[in-house]
């Protein structure tokens, strides 16, 4: 399932500046795997090795905030990928 | 210089007197340490990360002109389901690996952990040979691996110029700790260096070094700025002398970096700050000054002119002074109210060559 993502500010040096761009998954994890796959090395800086969402990074599942890289999505939701107040 | 909000380049004409400032590089990310490859000068490694995202490594093989990102940047393995694994804060400490290996380099992490890359920084392997011994150190005496306002921090990763598989490394604390296997085993050497911050103030390890160099005129001459004083280490020994108890009492051998002279086994640098009371780690007394013993600890002098005389609360990191190899050496050290200060005549008098830039974490000297 193809899904928009859009991404704050602090992602689009791996997107050549894009903040709307598209990957696939039904699933957060999935859809990670494919961002990766599609903007090498993005996924570490904002998910780290055990696979946790960095705490200073915002996931946002059709408007949903979600902390977990199992959240489904739904067919229609776009994914939000924002740095959070707290990191500064 | 690695700052906390970047990475700038200074250059220098060839009387060191006129300084261009080149960067930011990575502008608002924390630069944990800027390292030129001695083995390519045209190579950089820059540790990095930013509030937000996660700790990686840039390589610049222009001189930093461009940069391309780790492949696989230090990370620890992912841990069983249902346990909780560790994660790299940050890549403190990077080290180029021995002249007979091109393309390898060892990283100091926050937590604690060490990491080798044999492909010029693309890629990063756990030094597994390490973290078991580090959960030896913990299961036998869990107090004595301790953390620091900046994490647990591992550093001044140091290679024997002589032999590339005999390595020292530090630990923030846990002490000073040496391998002849490349890593594989590990033993701790602080004999003699203490941990006034525990009830057993000379154990076997648990000391916090704040950096360990070794002389690059003699590699088995090593010195240490530790939490609890200035030390010396002459190898085959494995005992530490404290050196700084040669050094004013008012003015004290707490500190964080450490200097060694590019020919002269004997000569070093320190820059005491206070660690009295709630440990202000300020220059004593608002006075900032370097002090050089030529000797090996023995005596010392102050060496302040150039620096402000009174009201001058400097704070250096522990990765903030170095030294060139040029003749008469040149010392540069970085504060924390980013200023850069310079000497070309081994310390003796004081410039600031730089000014108002971000919080100063490292600094590092590359020569062509």
């Amino acid at each position: 399932m193809r899904v928009p993502v859009h991404l704050s500010s602090h992602l689009r040096s791996y997107t050549r500046g894009k903040s709307d761009v598209e990957a696939e998954g039904s699933t957060l994890a999935e859809l990670m795997a494919d961002m990766d796959r599609r903007f090498p090395g993005l996924r570490f800086r904002v998910i780290d090795e055990q696979d946790h969402i960095r705490p200073h990074m915002n996931f946002f599942v059709g408007g949903a905030l979600v902390r977990d890289l199992a959240s489904p999505i739904a067919p229609g939701n776009e994914v939000l990928i924002m740095g959070a107040l707290s990191g500064g | 210089m690695a700052t906390i909000k970047g990475a700038f380049v200074l250059q220098a004409d060839a009387s060191r007197r006129t300084w261009k400032l080149d960067g930011p590089h990575f502008l608002g990310s924390e630069a944990n340490h800027l390292v030129r490859d001695p083995r390519d000068p045209r190579t950089l490694l820059l540790a990095a990360r930013t509030g937000h995202l996660g700790p990686t490594v840039f390589r610049s093989h222009d001189a930093g002109r461009t940069w391309q990102e780790a492949a696989r940047p230090p990370a620890f393995p992912k841990a069983p389901e249902g346990s909780v694994g560790p994660v790299v804060q940050r890549t403190f400490f990077l080290a180029p690996g021995h002249a007979s290996q091109p393309g390898v380099w060892w990283a100091g992490t926050v937590p604690h952990a060490l990491f080798r890359s044999e492909d010029g920084g693309a890629s990063w392997e756990l030094q597994e040979g390490f973290s078991r011994f580090l959960a030896g150190l913990k299961e036998r005496k869990p107090d004595n691996i301790g953390e620091t306002p900046g994490g647990a921090i591992t550093h001044s990763i140091l290679v024997d110029p002589r032999d590339a598989n005999h390595l020292y490394l530090s630990l923030s604390s846990g002490g000073f700790f040496e391998t002849t296997d490349a890593g594989r085993s590990w033993r701790p050497m602080n004999d003699g260096s203490s941990a006034d911050f525990l009830p057993d103030k000379f154990p076997e390890y648990g000391q916090d070094p704040h950096c360990v160099v070794l002389s690059p005129a003699n590699p088995d001459r090593i010195y240490q700025q530790n939490h609890c004083g200035v030390y010396r280490l002459d190898r085959p020994g494995t005992r530490w002398e404290r050196i700084g108890r040669n050094l004013p009492a008012d003015v004290g051998d707490i500190g964080f970096p450490v200097v060694a002279h590019p020919r002269k086994q004997d000569v070093l640098w320190v820059f005491p700050m206070d660690g009295t009371d709630v440990w202000p780690r300020t220059s004593p007394g608002g006075r900032p000054a370097v002090f050089c013993s030529r000797n090996g600890g023995a005596t010392w002098t102050r060496q302040a002119r150039g620096f402000p005389e009174s009201n001058g609360w400097f704070t250096v990191f522990r990765q903030a002074m170095k030294a060139d190899t040029q003749d008469p050496a040149g010392l540069y050290l970085g504060t924390t109210a980013g200023e850069i200060w310079a000497s070309r005549d081994e310390g003796s008098s004081w410039a600031q060559i730089a000014g108002h830039l971000p919080r100063i974490l490292a600094v590092e000297v590359g020569e062509s």
